[in-house]
């Protein structure tokens, strides 16, 4: 249980996504089955454990100290799960000779029935050293928070293995915890798990940005172009009766949809963007569609409201044919054909688009016919369905990003590299009537700007600062005086979350403008323009 | 005697009537006694100073020969005749020369602990618990959630990490008195023999511990002329905190911050300050140290310092035991 405690108090506090991976892999391959193999579980959220309520944990504790002391020790710390944790009275007799495994502890409290488990969970309190309390609470609190995405740990896995990522992902869903198939072929002491399960994820296929002077060397009369639209990647997989819908990335995501799940009436693998809306009338914004996004389950209001429908691209599989080695043009074919015995409230086709050369074509993307396209696609038509992001087959050729001029407010410092540099920017744009403005923060970037640039913007910020919190230091920003910054964005959604109304999609530092006076830096009223398009 | 009578806290520090003396007084006093020399308890430009011959030293070192207008050394366990008023110092155990302070007087004694810890620790003497009728102790951790565990696994915990990260440096951040030297004789218990690279804030410091018998091993300034970036791959760098939130951090490859410090075992507080490895290692008492300790002195009275004094109180009520907090002002509650 140390080990796995000790993981998640180092994963929460590294931001490097390369430490994260060190970290995984160093646990994986140091620490035995089962245990591991629950921990990846635990990770990916793919651990059942009967859920304990915070007010039952603080009933626990309450009956083992002093209120007032506990109440001292919870405003201090502010976190329940780790107030419990460091209070929790231990007697020196509790200490067992053996610290209970990960896998005793899963095993105990899954055995555990509703009316023993807060008894069962104190027992396991009673038996552990202060992380792995914090550890336990976690897990049967459920949600462990510590900044690693299931895809993240699979890379970890890839490189544990050092094989491609894509192929524990098309597996993944076969398996159930504590994966010792997976990690006896991954360590080469075992054959490659089979694929026996129903409606697995296919690895998809991705397309690279069209670079500077990419376009010439390619004939318009090799590719096909479609519009991109702004929805999220969805492969939706219906075979055997198991109905899967799954992102990009090969998560789960069916419980999210569940009104689009039972319309996959049908036995293929499908691709395409996930979309909100009636495909024959009118295709919802981004905006709409995340009313429908990182949830669990959703009401029956909300998807009356936000229907989710799937405009389809690609097919991979129809009844038991893989479709994958045929050229994009005989995929398109037998997918116009099939697309046509779906619910058309649920599926449509996504549309190509005609041209004869790139500057036509560029006119097109300029100019989208409707405001959910971000930019057009470019498929070859000769091209298989390849797994990853080979160069050539694909392009995603963007619509240019929006800008906007905002003031510097306040810097935080980076981590590793960037420990000492003001290297995270929160910027903000004016607003209030003439004569009393003032800056609403927008949104936060880290990047986008060089090495040199990083620099200068570091000594500005220690040259300015009026104020400190922690790694966090607020800079001058006023009407005579302030940083303007030229931010680049993928859109802006409406959130009630941050004051100014708007959250920005990708924003990131295009261009330090030394030269423009803080006043004339924009106002909120142009990004809420952007907003009522 | 009543004990308030004895000692009891003015502007300037905790003041002792009958002796004329105060206790680690925050502004220039006459006579000043002195537990530690940490700089929010030893501070310069008083007429004398009575402390241990090490904290007189350490003074020295940071303020200058000057820094009082006597000095009187105080060995440990030696009783002091100040005005009819007996007092005696005894080991604290915080940092290398600190004190707590008996104070007798017609058959009153109380103990004033300065700051002090009970984990063992090889670069200071002992605490030692002293029978008193009164005891004053800190509470700069004074919250039962405040819970250190053993020094050598936090040690245990940065060598593994320094294995795990070979290509990067980490950069320590310690308390220039008694923490640095802590965690470097720390290392040093450990089996780690490679240089340390230091700040030049601990170069005085740790020479003085050496030259004290306190072995820390090969140091090296952590200069970028003693080496190339690339040298400090894998390094272990030892400085004060608030060096590495500098411009003095950028010679260094890819740091992991670390921060020894008692702080570090609030999740948040490493949060917030950028930390990657916390180090929980603290000179303070925890929460257990000070209420075993409260007990052991068999004190009737407890005052308590700087700190949470609150749920130190509130525990002393439980136990039955008279408790009321000093209020004494100037002392760094941040200081671990």
């Amino acid at each position: 249980m140390n080990r796995f405690a000790e993981l998640l108090d180092r994963l929460v506090l590294t931001p490097s996504r390369n430490g994260k991976l060190t970290l995984l892999t160093d646990y994986f391959r140091s620490v035995e089955d089962p245990d591991r193999g629950l921990a990846l579980a635990a990770i990916t959220g793919d651990l059942t454990i009967a859920a304990v309520k915070p007010a039952m944990l603080r009933m626990l504790v309450m009956e083992r100290m002093d209120p007032v002391l506990f109440g001292y020790s919870y405003d201090y710390v502010g976190d329940l799960a780790e107030t419990v944790s460091l209070v929790w009275p231990q007697s020196p007799a509790d200490i067992a000779n053996h610290e209970p495994t990960l896998a005793e502890v899963v095993a105990k409290l899954q055995a555990a029935s509703r009316s023993d488990g807060p008894k069962v969970l104190a027992r396991l309190l009673d038996s552990a050293s202060i992380s792995a309390r914090f550890a336990i609470i976690k897990l049967v609190t459920g949600g462990l928070r510590i900044g690693v995405s299931a895809r993240l740990a699979k890379q970890a896995l890839a490189d544990l293995g050092k094989v491609d990522i894509a192929e524990i992902e098309e597996l993944w869903h076969g398996l159930t915890p504590p994966y010792a198939e997976l990690f006896a072929w991954l360590e080469g002491k075992a054959e490659k798990p089979k694929k026996t399960a129903l409606a697995l994820f296919r690895p998809v296929m991705l397309s690279n940005p069209i670079g500077d002077g990419d376009l010439e060397k390619l004939d318009p009369a090799d590719y096909a172009a479609e519009w991109k639209w702004d929805g999220i990647r969805v492969q939706a997989v219906s075979e055997g009766g198991i109905r899967r819908l799954y992102s990009r990335t090969g998560d789960d995501v069916s419980g999210a949809f569940p009104d689009l799940a039972e319309a996959m009436d049908f036995s293929a693998a499908l691709d395409g963007e996930l979309l909100v809306g009636d495909p024959r009338q009118a295709t919802g914004t981004f905006s709409d569609l995340q009313q429908r996004l990182n949830r669990k389950s959703v009401t029956p209001k909300i998807q009356q409201q936000y229907p989710a429908f799937m405009r389809c691209y690609d097919v991979l599989q129809i009844g038991a044919e893989d479709l994958r080695p045929l050229s994009f043009r005989e995929r398109r074919s037998r997918l116009e054909a099939f697309v046509q015995s779906l619910d058309p409230s649920r599926f449509d086709l996504s549309p190509l688009v005609e041209f004869t050369d790139w500057q036509a074509l560029e006119e097109l993307r300029r100019k989208p016919l409707h405001p959910v396209i971000e930019g057009v696609m470019l498929k070859r038509w000769d091209s298989p369905y390849l797994t990853g992001r080979p160069k050539g087959p694909w392009f995603k050729w963007k619509r240019d990003p929006h800008t906007v001029d905002a003031v510097l407010m306040y810097a935080q410092r980076g981590h590793g590299k960037r420990s000492s540099f003001y290297s995270d920017y929160t910027f903000g744009v004016w607003s209030g009537p003439e004569g009393s403005e003032e800056l609403v923060p927008v949104g936060k970037a880290y990047f986008g700007f060089t090495d040199e640039e990083l620099r200068q913007i570091d000594k500005y910020v220690r040259d300015n600062t009026i104020e400190r919190f922690g790694p966090v230091r607020s800079v001058r920003a006023d009407r005579r005086q302030g940083l303007v910054l030229e931010v680049a964005f993928e859109g802006l959604n409406r959130s009630t979350r941050h004051k100014s109304g708007v959250a920005m999609r990708f924003p990131r530092i295009s261009r330090l403008r030394w030269d423009k006076p803080a006043a004339e830096a924009d106002r909120i009223e142009t990004l809420q323009a952007l907003l009522d398009r | 005697m009543r004990a308030s009578d004895l000692l009891h806290p003015r502007p300037e520090g905790l003041y002792c009537p009958p002796g004329d003396f105060f206790i680690d007084p925050v502004r220039p006093v006459d006579r000043a006694l002195i537990t530690h020399g940490h700089s929010d308890h030893a501070r310069s430009g008083h007429r004398s100073v009575l402390a241990t011959q090490q904290t007189l030293d350490i003074m020295g070192l940071r303020y200058g020969e000057g820094f009082a207008g006597t000095t009187q050394a105080a060995a440990l366990g030696e009783a002091i005749a100040l005005n009819g008023v007996t007092v005696t110092f005894h080991p604290a155990g915080h940092v290398l020369g600190s004190a707590q302070i008996e104070v007798v007087h017609q058959g009153s004694c109380i103990v004033a602990s300065g700051d002090y810890k009970r984990q063992r620790d090889a670069t200071c003497e002992p605490f030692e618990p002293v029978k008193c009728d009164v005891f004053i102790t800190e509470a700069t951790f004074g919250l039962p959630v405040f819970r250190h565990p053993p020094d050598t696994e936090e040690i245990a915990r940065l060598l593994k990490s320094t294995a795990q990260f070979p290509e990067r440096a980490h950069l320590v951040g310690a308390y220039a008195l008694g923490k640095a030297q802590r965690v470097m004789r720390l290392l040093r218990d450990a089996g780690y023999d490679k240089p340390i690279y230091i700040h030049g804030a601990l170069a005085k410091l740790s020479d003085y511990y050496q030259h004290q018998g306190i072995d820390l091993g090969t140091l090296e300034p952590a200069t970028v002329e003693s080496g190339g970036k690339d040298d400090f791959a894998g390094a272990i760098v030892v400085g004060p905190p608030s060096a590495f939130a500098d411009r003095w951090a950028r010679r260094f490859p890819d740091p992991i911050s670390c921060f020894a410090s008692g702080w570090m075992r609030i999740r948040q507080r490493a949060k917030q300050g950028g930390v990657e490895l916390p180090l929980i290692i603290s000179d303070h008492a925890d929460w257990d140290e000070l209420t075993a300790t409260i007990r052991e002195t068999g004190a009737e009275e407890i005052w308590v310092t700087h700190g949470r004094e609150e749920a130190l109180v509130r525990w002393c009520e439980l136990e039955g035991i008279t408790a009321r907090p000093l209020h004494l002002v100037g002392y760094e509650d941040e200081g671990d």
